[in-house]
């Protein structure tokens, strides 16, 4: 049951991939790679956001110092050093990975709302060692000066379409991946851990060692999100470890919807379209965002992803009973348009 | 890490002195901001992660009341009430709405706000860094303590939000409506049971939190530089602060914003760079050690 999943779950994966190195070729654009690259950047970033929102109820508002975390490591570590690319991507790994140990082992015993704040209060740190630490990581101007991009195994990234293949790639390898995790036994400890962490308890499992493992496992996710974006950007700036990506990824997975695999990614390809559509009408982006979130939040309350499983719930369960015994909610054509005020 | 200097500066007493009010001011500053923080979270439950942008409209209030009057009072009397009112009406059409639905979602409605109010400043009064400059009244020489110099203005800071403080602790602990609030604060059902409107509670402990982030920022008009985006750090040690001195607690605020404040005025000699680890770090202490905070009761 389980292998057979698995299987699926490759050849979907396979298909995304072909489609996506297809995809350019049907429709060369500039506009469409880069979105894409983005997509993947904030894609893996809000999924691994949500294998500790969604499966191990673990609300976390300073996931961004992975994304920060991520992007910094792997630019010093390329301009610096002078690695090749896999070994620089090993490299920010593990250090996301330690640094992922040592802030979760602080914060995972705490309750929901000192956790929030504890983790926004690391993330906070990191963000104020960036600017503090100019002669390092260029203070706030941002570490300019461009990330090498030398070939290895034949990918050429300072092609536009071999960076566009590599990131769209590295998108479904660790979507793949991600899926994997939460499908296991350990996926599903975390959900029994969410619902109800006494019971876990009980039955003997350790619920701070395996928090603190989802915690490690989705810093280091959220870490590659960082990578592809100062991969795709050649540099790193300190608005990628400020609090506002957090903010960012957090509507994102609650517009997408977090009780769905893939509703961070919903998310993300959401608010993406949002930001390139708002900033290119007005310059007051924080006020209409600001604007579209309270809506949201005070409206519709669930993501996009989680009406269309209701909905399909619904479906199942008026095709199985009697159909006047249908409880499914109508779908909205577009979830940012109702304001229920 | 500047070891030397930081050792120059704990054997002169000039230095201590200077440094001390320097750490006092930031910290009565940061108090007026964290009690608020503190009380909701401790009556509602809820961490006002929006606070931060009370305050900073509370210093932009200051700034255009008194380039109109030209009377500082009048400035800080305005943004005290003006912002008050506003955290009413935010607690009544906004963050009452998701009173009890998960911490991302009150957080995200906060970032939501703090998103339009950050650009609603900067439309109304540019993205520049603004400043008040110190209102004639205040324009004195300063007082000097053992070669230390004390401006007139941070001594008046520290006695007005010292009042402030007593008078809150005392109203909080000794007065009916002080009962109702922490009654509130331990089993709303049962006081909205003997016939007390718990709603009500709520919307006036939003009042007077907003209250008191307006006077903040109002005070720090004079002495910091305004600009759209400045509550996000206050909001953040808020929390620290709430954390370190034990949550709905106006003791607790008081000791930590003092902390806070003094490791930062003395952090930024021995170790400019590390300053706000050091905040964090003292946090983390607490938290290992006394994880209720300094002041809080065990839950």
């Amino acid at each position: 049951m389980m292998k057979s999943s698995f299987l699926r779950d490759c050849l979907i994966a396979l298909a995304a991939f072909a489609i996506l190195a297809v995809l350019p070729f049907v429709y060369p654009s500039r506009g469409m790679s880069d979105f894409v690259i983005r997509l993947a950047a904030f894609g893996i970033f809000a999924t691994s956001l949500n294998l500790l929102v969604g499966y191990a109820g673990l609300e976390s508002f300073g996931h961004g110092l992975f994304f920060g975390l991520g992007a910094y490591t792997f630019a010093l570590t390329m301009q610096k050093l002078g690695t090749s690319i896999p070994v620089a991507f090993a490299l920010t790994i593990l250090l996301s990975v330690v640094v992922a140990c040592v802030v979760g082992a602080i914060c995972v015993r705490l309750k929901e709302i000192y956790f929030a704040f504890l983790t926004l209060a690391f993330q906070m740190l990191l963000h104020s060692l960036i600017i503090a630490w100019t002669p390092l990581t260029g203070g706030d101007q941002g570490l300019t000066g461009g990330v090498p991009r030398p070939p290895f195994l034949g990918i050429r990234l300072d092609q536009p379409y071999h960076l566009y293949l590599f990131c769209g790639g590295l998108l479904v390898l660790c979507l793949l991946l991600m899926r994997h995790i939460v499908q296991s036994p350990f996926g599903y400890t975390l959900r029994m851990i969410r619902d109800n962490p006494a019971r876990a308890t009980f039955l003997g499992v350790q619920v701070w060692r395996m928090r603190l493992a989802a915690f490690v496992i989705a810093g280091a996710f959220g870490s590659i999100g960082g990578m592809v974006m100062s991969l795709f950007v050649s540099g790193a700036f300190p608005d990628f470890a400020y609090w506002t990506i957090s903010g960012e990824a957090i509507f994102m997975i609650m517009l997408g919807g977090t009780t769905v695999f893939f509703g961070p990614l919903a998310g993300a390809i959401m608010l993406l379209m949002l930001n390139d559509a708002v900033t290119k009408l007005t310059e007051h982006y924080g006020l209409v965002l600001g604007i579209i979130i309270l809506m949201f939040a005070l409206g519709l309350r669930k993501g996009f992803m989680d009406y269309l499983a209701e909905w399909w719930r619904g479906r199942q369960m008026s095709s199985v009973a009697a159909p006047a015994a249908t409880q499914a909610r109508p779908l909205p054509a577009q979830p940012v348009k109702v304001a229920g005020e | 890490m500047d070891l030397p200097a930081l050792g120059n500066c704990v054997t002169s007493l000039s230095c201590i002195i200077t440094q001390s009010t320097s750490g006092l001011i930031i910290g009565m500053l940061l108090f007026l901001v964290a009690a608020g923080v503190s009380l909701i979270f401790g009556v509602l439950k809820v961490v006002n992660f929006a606070h931060g942008s009370f305050y900073m409209l509370g210093a932009y209030l200051t700034l255009t009341v008194y380039g109109v009057t030209g009377s500082f009072l009048l400035a800080v009397v305005a943004a005290a009430i003006g912002v008050g009112l506003f955290g009413l009406l935010f607690e009544r059409l906004i963050i009452s709405r998701v009173y009890g639905s998960q911490v991302l979602m009150q957080l995200l409605v906060c970032y939501g706000v703090i998103l339009i109010l950050d650009d609603l400043v900067k439309i109304i009064w540019g993205a520049e860094f603004r400043s008040l400059g110190m209102p004639d009244v205040f324009l004195k020489p300063p007082f000097l303590f053992g070669g230390g110099v004390v401006p007139v203005y941070y001594l008046f800071l520290i006695v007005l939000t010292l009042i402030i403080a007593v008078l809150l602790g005392l109203a909080i602990t000794k007065t009916r409506l002080g009962k109702i609030v922490r009654a509130v604060a331990v089993n709303p059902g049962m006081v909205s049971a003997l016939g007390i409107n718990t709603g009500l509670v709520y919307a006036g402990v939003f009042l007077l939190g907003g209250m008191l982030a307006g006077l903040a920022g109002a005070l720090a008009a004079p002495v910091r530089s305004i600009v759209s985006g400045m509550g996000l750090s206050v909001v953040v040690e808020s929390f620290i602060v709430t954390v370190i001195g034990g949550m709905g607690s106006v003791a607790g605020a008081l000791v930590g914003s003092l902390l806070i404040g003094l490791v930062r005025s003395f952090g930024t000699i021995g170790f400019p760079l590390f300053t706000e680890g050091l905040m964090f770090l003292l946090m983390a202490v607490v938290l290992v050690l006394k994880p209720s905070g300094l002041f809080g009761r065990e839950t």
